[in-house]
This record gives structure tokens, C-alpha cells and sequence, in this order.
């Protein structure tokens, strides 16, 4: 298994959020998790990527057999664990290229690879900049500074390209997009698919799916994984809601 | 040779927030013979001055920029005893002085070194200080601003351990027209204080006074604290000056936003402050004085994140 949750459970300021969550998913396989606010599905992606105020009070998680919870925040993306967020952080200061490119010397550092020099990262990142929709001149800029919805969204689609994770743990990537970004944004993601990858949508809404096709769909209600199927499942989901699915 | 007859008390205000113990411990010292130095520069000139006495040292310096000059002094002061440094500036019609100061001194070292700089019209007065060493760093800086001068600072203050770095000015504009931009960025880890007391007097008559302070402070530790203190004193009506003061923490979220993409909490850390100096470091238009300056303050850094 490239990701193996058991059990898990989580508190947040002493409340659980999560209670019990089991899931496993394979390498080559793209999943969606769905549910309702308050599911507790952004909780499982910052657990996953250790965000401090998430405590792990039960069960385990591992990334191709390695015990997750045991490694720091920035261990875990070495190890392969790539978090896109719903609200990218702003970094005023920091320029997108320094940043990303601090990013990808530091994991390659911690897993014994050499460094990138400063010419191929260049033509890397400005390759999956043009790839993604993302203007050049704005990988120059503070990271994520006066950048639109979209823009963020598309630059944490070239940092998750150059980074080039194994398990993507992608929170709400398509919300506030228009329909030109999420076209955009689902290309970056389809471009990930595969064989040893394995790509995880939290995602409220079934209108990603149209785009990023999964090989499963997890109904997550009240901190657990209610319900898994194929696709179709996103389209009962649609029709019937959430109550229906999870009685 | 004796040092200041009688030692600053903490009703001085200009003193009130500063390491008096510090201070007593360096009168103590032994005093060597006090230096005094005049030195006038010429057009286009680069002067570099050292000091950086074991004992206790007085050393004056009266700088002269004559009219039209452009040059630039970069003063490195450090040590590990007492610097007791005062420098006098005088600035002729159009004369432009870049002035770098960079306090080094040691863990144990006292440095307190006073300026006072006197602007002629026109004159253009550029300070960029790294004030990082000692248990006690000091720089005071008094200016006096004629018609259409203008003086700008910048101040990178660091603090580690049981360090206090302080920057007390006043900012005279005598006549109207001059300019001033103070902006100062403290970092501060460990129980390391930093102070920055700004004082903006605009004269009656001094119409068309622009006067700017920007002071921001960030504690690595919550043992850490900074101190600010802007004070207005306006006699002119159509003036313009502002201040502005925050002191606050390295943002968490964007800490967790670095990890997640690997950077370790360390290289984060150097990152958002070395970005937090952006405003000071990149207003340094040589780019030789800005590398040297960065260095300084990069290399200091990297000590306070990694001891945070």
C-alpha cells in the first residue's frame, strides 16, 4: 500500500474530530474523499502532513510501510507526502523561486540526492509554470503575495510538479476556481497519474470528478469512512446528499 | 584618563530602557588614552574605519562631507571591552555621505556610540546599521536637518541571549523642506531586548516637513522583547510624519506552509526572517555595502533561528 490509515483518531483542542478513520490506498490509484462540512476531511490532510494542534490519539498511518506519525512536518514530504492546501499561505518576502527551490534542495538533501543547480531548477520550474497557466515573471514574486484565487492554486499545482511527490493529499483544490482554472488545475493533476503515485481529492463538490476522474470515492461523515465505491458513487452523492448515503 | 564622570540613570528617559548593568560593569574597565580623529573625505571617496579595544576606549571622530561631495564611510566597531564612540558629522550644501555602521563586539562588550550629524541644504545623509554585538549595543543618533535635507535610516537590530541592542534617535528638521525615513527591523531570540526610541522634532517655520518611522519587532522566543517609542514634537502646520510600530512572532502558518513542502524549521525560520529584513537589507543601493551588510545580518540570523 502506498498510504495505510487504521483507525485513526484525532483531536483538535481536545475535541475528536476524527474517530476511527480506516483507509488504504494503492500506488496508481486516484481516490476522492467527499463528505459534508465538518467531516473532519481537511483534519485528515493536516494530520497527515503533521500540523501541529492535531493530536493523534489512536491508530497509525504509513506511507509505503513507513510510520508517518513518527516523522517531523518536513520529513513526511521528503517521504513523499505532498499537501495542497485550500488556502495557500501567503510569504511576503520570500520569493516563489527561493522557496520552492529551498523546498526541493531540502527533501532532496534528507534523502541522500544530490542538489538541483540553480540553471536546471530554473528550466524545471519555468516549464511547469508554462504547463500549468502560471505567468514566469510570477514565480519572482513573494510566494502567493497579491496572487488571485486561481494563481494560488495553479502555483501549488507547479510546486506539487516539481516537487514531483508520491501520495498528493490535494484539500478542496478546486474551490473558488472558474471553470478555465479548473480545467488548468485538473490537467496538473491528471499529468501526476501514475503507476507509483497515488493521488487523494478531499473535495465537497462532484464538479472536480467531471475532470479528475477517480478509481474510488470515500463518503467521510463524523470523522470515518462511511461508504466507498466507484465513481458513481460521487453521482448517488449528488442526487440523494449526504444524509441518505451515511444512514 | 577617566570615562564619563557620572553614568546615565534610568530616569534618563533616552536611557530608560537600556542594560545599566552593563554599562557599570564596562566603567570599570580599565581606560585607555581616548583616540581622537578628524577626518575630511573626498569626492567619491570610500573610508573604512575599525575599532576594537579589549579595555575601555573613547574614540572621537569629527567627519567632514564638504559641499557637493559624494562619498561613503563604513565603520566597523567591536571589540570586548567598552567602546565608548563619538562621532560628529558635518554635511556641506549637496554633500552626500553613505554611512555603514556595523556593531560586532563581543558577548561581554559594551559599545555606545553617538552621532551627531549636521545637515547643510540639500545635504543627503544615508545610514545603514547592523547594530548585532555585545551584551549592551548602543547607537545614538542626532540629526539636524537644514532646508531640503534628507536623512534616511536603516536599522537592523539583533539580539541573542542575554543581548540588548537599542537605536535612540532625534531628528531635527530645522528648516522647511527636509526629509526623513527611519526604518528599523529588530529580531530578537533568547532574553535578548531590543529598544528603538525615535525622536521627530519639526522646528516652527519647518513647513513641508516629511518625516516617516517604521519600527517592527519579532520575538523568536517569548522570553525576547522589544521595545519602541515614537515621539512627535511638530511646530510647523503643514507637515507630514508618520510612525508605525508592530511587534509580533514568526507566522505559524506559514511555517507549517514551508514543511509541508520540506523546508526543515531551521532553514523556515531563516527564511521569513531574513525576509522581515527585506525592507532595510534591499534599500541598500551599493550593491557591495548591501552583500556586506546582508552577510553580517544573514550570518547573525542564522545564530538566533538555530538557538530560538
Amino acid at each position: 500500500m502506498m498510504l495505510k490509515i487504521d483507525n485513526l483518531h484525532v483531536a483538535v483542542d481536545g475535541k475528536e474530530i476524527l474517530k476511527g478513520l480506516t483507509l488504504a490506498l494503492a500506488p496508481g490509484t486516484v481516490h476522492a474523499i467527499m463528505g459534508p462540512n465538518g467531516a473532519g476531511k481537511s483534519t485528515l490532510g493536516y494530520t497527515l502532513a503533521g500540523r501541529d494542534g492535531y493530536d493523534v490519539t489512536a491508530g497509525t498511518a504509513t506511507l509505503g510501510g513507513q510510520d508517518l506519525l513518527a516523522l517531523a512536518p518536513h520529513e513526511r514530504a521528503a517521504a513523499g507526502l505532498f499537501l495542497g492546501l485550500q488556502y495557500p499561505v501567503e510569504i511576503p518576502g520570500v520569493s516563489n523561486l527561493a522557496f520552492l527551490r529551498t523546498a526541493l534542495n531540502a527533501q532532496r538533501k534528507l534523502r541522500g540526492e544530490a542538489e538541483v543547480s540553480a540553471g536546471d531548477f530554473l528550466k524545471l520550474v519555468r516549464a511547469k509554470a508554462k504547463e500549468l497557466g502560471l505567468d514566469p515573471e510570477m514565480l519572482k514574486r513573494p510566494v502567493n503575495v497579491g496572487f488571485s484565487g486561481g494563481e494560488k492554486k495553479r502555483n501549488e499545482m507547479v510546486q506539487m510538479a516539481v516537487l514531483d511527490p508520491k501520495m498528493m493529499v490535494l484539500d478542496e483544490t478546486d474551490s473558488g476556481l472558474d471553470i478555465d482554472a479548473l480545467r488548468v488545475v485538473s490537467q496538473g493533476i491528471n499529468a501526476m497519474r501514475a503507476p507509483d503515485k497515488t493521488i487523494l481529492l478531499i473535495t465537497h463538490y462532484q464538479r472536480l470528478l467531471d475532470y479528475v476522474e477517480p478509481d474510488f470515492i470515500h463518503v467521510m461523515v463524523d470523522g470515518r469512512i462511511v461508504k466507498t465505491g466507484d465513481k458513481s458513487l460521487a453521482l448517488e452523492l449528488e442526487r440523494e446528499g449526504y444524509g441518505a448515503i451515511a444512514a | 584618563m577617566t570615562m564619563a564622570t557620572s553614568l546615565p540613570g534610568r530616569r534618563d528617559e533616552a536611557w530608560r530602557y537600556s542594560d545599566l548593568k552593563a554599562l557599570e560593569r564596562a566603567h570599570a574597565l580599565p581606560a585607555n588614552d581616548a583616540i581622537a580623529e578628524a577626518v575630511t573625505l573626498a569626492d567619491g571617496e570610500t573610508r573604512r574605519l575599525g575599532l576594537a579595544p579589549d579595555d575601555s576606549q573613547r574614540a572621537t571622530l569629527t567627519l567632514e562631507v564638504p559641499a557637493g561631495v559624494s562619498a561613503t564611510l563604513v565603520e566597523s566597531l567591536g571589540g570586548g571591552g567598552w567602546l565608548d564612540r563619538a562621532v560628529t558629522v558635518r554635511l556641506g550644501a549637496g554633500a552626500r555621505l553613505t554611512h555603514v555602521i556595523l556593531q560586532t563586539a563581543g558577548a561581554e562588550a559594551v559599545v555606545t556610540a553617538a552621532y551627531t550629524a549636521a545637515l547643510a541644504a540639500d545635504a543627503r545623509y544615508q545610514v545603514h546599521l547592523g547594530n548585532v554585538g555585545g551584551a549592551l549595543g548602543r547607537v545614538a543618533m542626532d540629526v539636524t536637518l537644514a532646508t531640503g535635507a534628507d536623512f534616511t535610516l536603516g536599522g537592523v537590530l539583533l539580539g541573542n541571549a542575554g543581548q540588548t541592542v537599542e537605536l535612540v534617535s532625534r531628528v531635527v528638521h530645522a528648516e522647511p523642506g527636509a526629509t526623513s525615513q527611519q526604518t528599523v527591523r529588530s529580531v530578537l531570540a533568547g532574553k535578548a531586548t531590543a529598544n528603538y526610541l525615535g525622536k521627530i522634532l519639526v522646528a516652527p517655520g519647518a513647513q513641508k516637513t516629511d518625516a516617516a518611522q517604521s519600527s517592527k519587532a519579532l520575538l523568536l522566543a517569548r522570553t525576547a522583547s522589544a521595545n519602541t517609542k515614537p515621539e512627535l514634537e511638530i511646530h510647523a502646520d503643514d507637515v507630514k510624519c508618520a510612525h508605525g510600530a508592530t511587534v509580533g512572532e514568526l507566522d505559524a502558518q506559514a511555517l507549517f506552509y514551508m514543511a509541508t513542502r520540506g523546508i526543515d524549521p531551521a532553514e523556515a525560520r531563516a527564511l521569513l526572517t531574513q525576509a522581515f529584513l527585506g525592507d532595510v537589507l534591499d534599500a541598500i543601493a551599493d550593491e557591495a555595502l548591501r552583500e556586506e551588510v546582508s552577510a553580517l545580518a544573514i550570518g547573525r540570523l542564522r545564530v538566533l533561528v538555530g538557538g530560538a
